[in-house]
């Protein structure tokens, strides 16, 4: 029998999990539900408040049991057998844990129950309305993984559920019901990637910290304290928006360094259902900022913090219900949940807005009649831009469910997404980056000062001159490059110059007065340099590797399509852009090794992980393997050695961009990068022979030879040095008795000298050849006879076409900048996120004078406050 | 008129305009004969076509033309529409890895004369994401 213990252990785990967070919502309700807040049923909330320590124990359980099956390499649970394999190392371990559907609800079940705790620990006054809203959540999320079946009614999809219940129709039960696979069929190996251990967790705590102003808001409805949320609320959006910012430009990179689709961002539905939130998470920021500095925009901070949390779930829903089918490449399997995504989904959606529409009268607005030299008016229609911005992406993404929604009224739709996606997004996000950059520029500066037509254009004229100059000049340089510049890229140019440097201005003044204010001017250098970067590298990625061989195979159409990929034969310099190009030969990485090994320095053995050293493997004076060691290899990665040297600069550099043939997945390339300042070259694989077919060997041509005779090839001369005693005979299943003989050549190719050592085998009186080859030469030499009398051996000689890659180089100038600014946009966040906790601990010591609702006179006095 | 009005105004107007826009730019699952209708129309906007490879007897596809030694960017293959209609199709890149096992086939692109020109290939294979296989179960039955 199969020990079921642990799975049992984390299926129980499970419905406690679901059980307790009923249990703790119920209570948290019934604590507050008709008392003012901060006035708790104690008795109720102290029952709340265990259920959710039930509840967070228990999915820890889960957590520690579905990680213990993975690392035990438990197949006969199929979240194990499907995710992991046997040579996973530990970290990548951790990704296949959240590789599936229910490893990754589980992780965001995890941030839940760690900002509840949060919660209940730092905002014991808000905690019992806040706390209902989060243990709802959980009994959402959790019935996802909770795997029950009722009569015909399948609720959740469990982790803990045995290959044999999930693949019931295989053979193999029927004569074994305790099969177990001896290995897992592995994780995705685009996913092995150091960035997927980490860009998971991030952004789904980016998710969970989403909930944290959404359960707020609702509570501030709920009991009616309508403004008293926001101040407590701000840091953790503030938090949020840090977070999932930084968990997208790490999907971003990772799609950048590890996808071959060219860039860091394609628009997929599965990239645009985070950023949408994203984009209005920072508008609801805003929106509260003016709240409490001005009375302002109360609604509409209402509006975008409930919006942020549901268009979370409308992600969620959409990557997860199979609804996009073939829109996306990458989101996650069906599991059938589809039905209770939408109820999740639904309810929130219901009661969020009908709270929302049940005190609306109530919120109170401000009758101020915002002028022109209004800071107020200009932070907010910058946030009415994002929301624009997340608007479009949101219109254009749903296109898969409106035929989803149509085909279930019956009426047929052929909708599909944009043929070209780039284009059509760029046409209205390109105009969003000029807003937010000019207006993050524009309201900083009147941020701070007292404004009229005087003030104001003596602040604006400094950066605004230093804008024009230095667009001037960028414009003359691109000139001068001989490119074109249109003018909508003029204009963003000088919107984000703008961006930067009235933002750059204030950050310096504001230095002076309190480094802690200045979190908002950093953000937004940040975002501005963001939108800098992404004009020079997307605007003017140059393909480097456009063929310019002049052999055009086909005539239809030449004159406009780009051939944007570049044949390499193997050891042959070819031209591409201002480098010359060699490709010169495969290699592998090996644990413990700093480089990666060549190819043709390695026997492969029949254990595809273990290779035998055909020569000495050493690094500069350092030798890690001597001949006929044993040495692991990772082998799922081919590296392709490519050389690259400039031909004015006589620069050079290496680069091995990868590839993996997967069955299931045909062949996997990944990039490799050279990072210089001011541009990344960014190449990968297009193609390569295919590894699976055979290779078309020529006739296998005899040549009778002794010790010291020469063979001449074609392009080369082979030299046999000596016949000696094999070496290699590990996996020939020799008995003593037998014979293995080797001839031992030396090939001079045109750069070098190869050793090669065909074998010539006699097993119980049978005869045997290894042949041996030269992949660098497209040449394979095999031993076929031994003649004892004359002294005389006989080789056969057979060549086939040469190994070749394509390639795809593309040239990013000033990619730096993106990350640069995706950089300093996270330090302002937190730059930000820190003064308002601050403010909030302040506070608590010195109770302020509640916020009233009364509206006050323009104009506000000038506090310092920023715009984070 | 106050400032807040001119604003949702605009804001009014520029979601209509983004919406518009969407559909403007929204590309349609179309057959060949549609696709063609479009062409002699003159119409060139791009549509998406959906349809399944052809195979012989021995399962191997048929009509496929990749020599990446003569040119790395130039694949042609005739795909065969959900109406049974088979048109040729150029592909102006590398030849995808993996379109020798892939069931359903997304292309997106315009007739061109009597060739429809893909700029993307989108590949459905069997079984892609859900393993349902497992390897040394039968041999494990001996």
């Amino acid at each position: 029998m199969l020990n079921t213990f642990i799975g049992d252990l984390g299926h129980l785990s499970v419905i406690i999990a679901f059980v307790a967070a009923i249990v703790a919502a119920y209570a948290y309700y019934m604590a507050t539900n008709r008392r003012p807040l901060g006035d708790d049923d104690v008795a109720w909330r102290r029952l709340g408040r265990g259920a959710f320590l039930v509840h967070g124990v228990a999915v820890l359980s889960i957590i520690g049991c579905l990680f213990s099956l993975i690392y035990g390499h438990r197949y006969e649970y199929y979240y194990v057998w499907s995710h992991s394999s046997n040579h996973l190392p530990v970290y990548y371990m951790i990704s296949c844990f959240w590789e599936g559907q229910e490893g990754s609800f589980l992780l965001w079940i995890f941030w839940h129950v760690v900002l509840g705790l949060a919660i209940i620990r730092y905002n014991k006054k808000w905690e019992a309305p806040v706390m209902t809203v989060f243990a709802g959540v959980q009994l959402f999320l959790t019935s996802m993984i909770l795997g029950v079946v009722i009569g015909e009614l399948k609720i959740g999809s469990s982790p803990f559920i045995l290959l044999r219940d999930f693949l019931t129709d295989l053979p193999v039960w029927k004569t074994d019901p305790n099969f177990v696979p001896k290995d897992g069929t592995g994780l995705n190996p685009l996913l092995q990637n150091y960035w997927m251990v980490i860009h998971p967790p991030t952004l789904f705590l980016g998710f969970a910290l989403t909930l944290v102003p959404f359960a707020f808001a609702i509570a501030g409805l709920w009991k009616g304290e309508l403004s008293k949320w926001v101040k407590p609320a701000l840091p953790w959006t503030l938090l949020g928006a840090l977070v999932l910012g930084v968990g997208v430009m790490m999907g971003a990179y990772w799609a950048y360094e590890t996808l071959n689709f060219g860039g860091y961002w394609n628009w997929d539905p599965v990239e645009n259902a985070v950023y949408i939130p994203w984009l209005v998470l920072v508008a609801s920021i805003h929106g509260m900022i003016l709240w409490k500095r001005s009375r302002l925009g109360l609604r509409t901070s209402f509006v975008l913090v409930i919006a942020s949390f549901l268009l979370i779930l409308y992600a969620t829903f959409l990557t997860r219900s199979g609804v996009l089918g073939n829109a996306s490449v990458h989101s996650f399997t069906d599991l059938g949940l589809s039905g209770q995504l939408l109820i999740y989904m639904g309810f929130f959606f219901v009661v969020a807005i009908s709270m929302l529409v049940w005190r609306w009268k109530t919120i109170p607005i401000s009758e101020k009649e915002l002028t022109t030299y209004n800071a107020e008016l200009w932070v907010f229609v910058g946030a009415t831009v994002l929301c624009l911005g997340a608007f479009q992406v949101l219109v254009t993404t749903s296109i898969p469910v409106y035929n989803a929604f149509l085909g279930f009224l019956g009426v047929k739709s052929n909708l599909a997404l944009p043929a070209d996606q780039i284009a059509h997004y760029t046409k209205i996000q390109l105009y969003v980056g000029v807003g937010v950059a000019l207006l993050s520029g524009l309201a900083q500066v009147m941020w701070w000062q007292k404004n009229d037509k005087q003030s104001l254009m003596n602040s604006l004229a400094v950066p605004g001159i230093l804008t024009l100059l230095g667009s001037a000049l960028v414009i003359l340089l691109v000139r001068y490059n001989k490119l074109q510049m249109e003018p909508t890229y003029i204009l963003l140019l000088t919107a984000a110059l703008f961006g930067v440097l009235a933002n750059l201005g204030m950050v310096l003044s504001l230095i002076m007065r309190r480094v802690s204010i200045s979190g908002g001017g950093v953000a937004h250098i940040g975002v501005a340099l963001m939108l800098l970067g992404i004009l020079a590298s997307a605007g003017y990625s140059n393909i480097i590797s456009a063929n310019v061989s002049g052999l055009v195979y086909s005539r239809e159409f030449p004159e406009e399509i780009n051939r944007d990929n570049v044949l390499l034969w193997r050891n042959e310099i070819a031209p591409m852009g201002k480098y010359d190009v060699s490709y010169t030969g495969q290699y592998f990485e090996v644990p413990g090794m700093p480089e990666y090994v060549n190819k043709e320095l390695i026997y492969r053995t029949d254990d595809e992980y273990k290779v035998i050293a055909r020569g000495d493997i050493k690094i500069k004076d350092k030798t890690y393997y001597k001949v006929g060691d044993t040495l692991e290899i990772r082998p799922e990665n081919t590296y392709y050695r490519v050389e690259y040297k400039n031909r004015e600069t006589q620069e050079a550099f290496t680069l091995f961009p990868r590839a993996q043939v997967n069955e299931e997945m045909g062949l996997l390339a990944s990039p490799a990068l050279k990072q210089f300042v001011d541009h990344d070259i960014y190449s990968h694989i297009s193609t390569v022979p295919d590894p699976s077919k055979e290779k078309d060997w020529t006739e296998v041509k005899e040549h009778e030879i002794t010790v010291g005779d020469t063979i001449f090839l074609n392009d080369y001369f082979a030299v046999l040095r000596a016949i000696e005693p094999a070496h290699q005979t590990a996996g020939l299943g020799l008995k003593p008795g037998d014979l293995a003989i080797q001839g031992d050549f030396i090939v001079h190719g045109e750069k070098k000298k190869y050793h090669v050592h065909p074998m010539f085998v006699v097993r119980d009186r049978l005869i045997g050849r290894v042949p041996d080859e030269v992949e660098d030469l497209g040449l394979r030499l095999s031993f076929i006879n031994v003649d004892p009398e004359k002294g005389k051996f006989t080789f056969g000689v057979s060549t086939t076409a040469k190994d070749y890659i394509i390639l795809k180089a593309v040239e990013k100038p000033f990619i730096n900048l993106l990350w640069s600014g995706t950089l300093l946009m996270t330090i302002g966040f937190g730059m930000a996120f820190a003064k308002r906790r601050r403010e909030l601990r302040e506070n608590a010591v010195q109770p302020a004078p509640a916020d009233t609702s009364t509206i006050r006179k323009a104009p506000a006095p000038r506090r310092a406050e920023s715009v984070a | 008129m106050k400032k807040t009005h001119v604003l949702a105004i605009a804001v009014i107007a520029i979601a209509i305009g983004i919406i518009m826009s969407a559909a403007g730019d929204a590309s349609v699952y179309v057959s060949f004969k549609e696709a063609r209708e479009r062409a002699a129309e003159g119409n060139m906007t791009k549509v998406h076509v959906v349809g399944r490879l052809p195979r012989d007897n021995q399962k191997n596809i048929t009509g496929l033309e990749y020599n990446p030694t003569l040119d790395p960017n130039y694949f042609a293959f005739t795909l065969v529409d959900t109406n049974r209609i088979a048109q040729r199709v150029i592909y102006f890149n590398p030849k995808p890895q993996d379109f020798d096992k892939s069931e359903q086939v997304v292309i997106t692109g315009a007739m061109r004369n009597d060739i429809f020109v893909a700029d993307k290939i989108l590949l459905k294979c069997p079984s892609k994401y859900v393993e349902t296989e497992v390897k040394g179960a039968t041999a494990a039955v001996n």
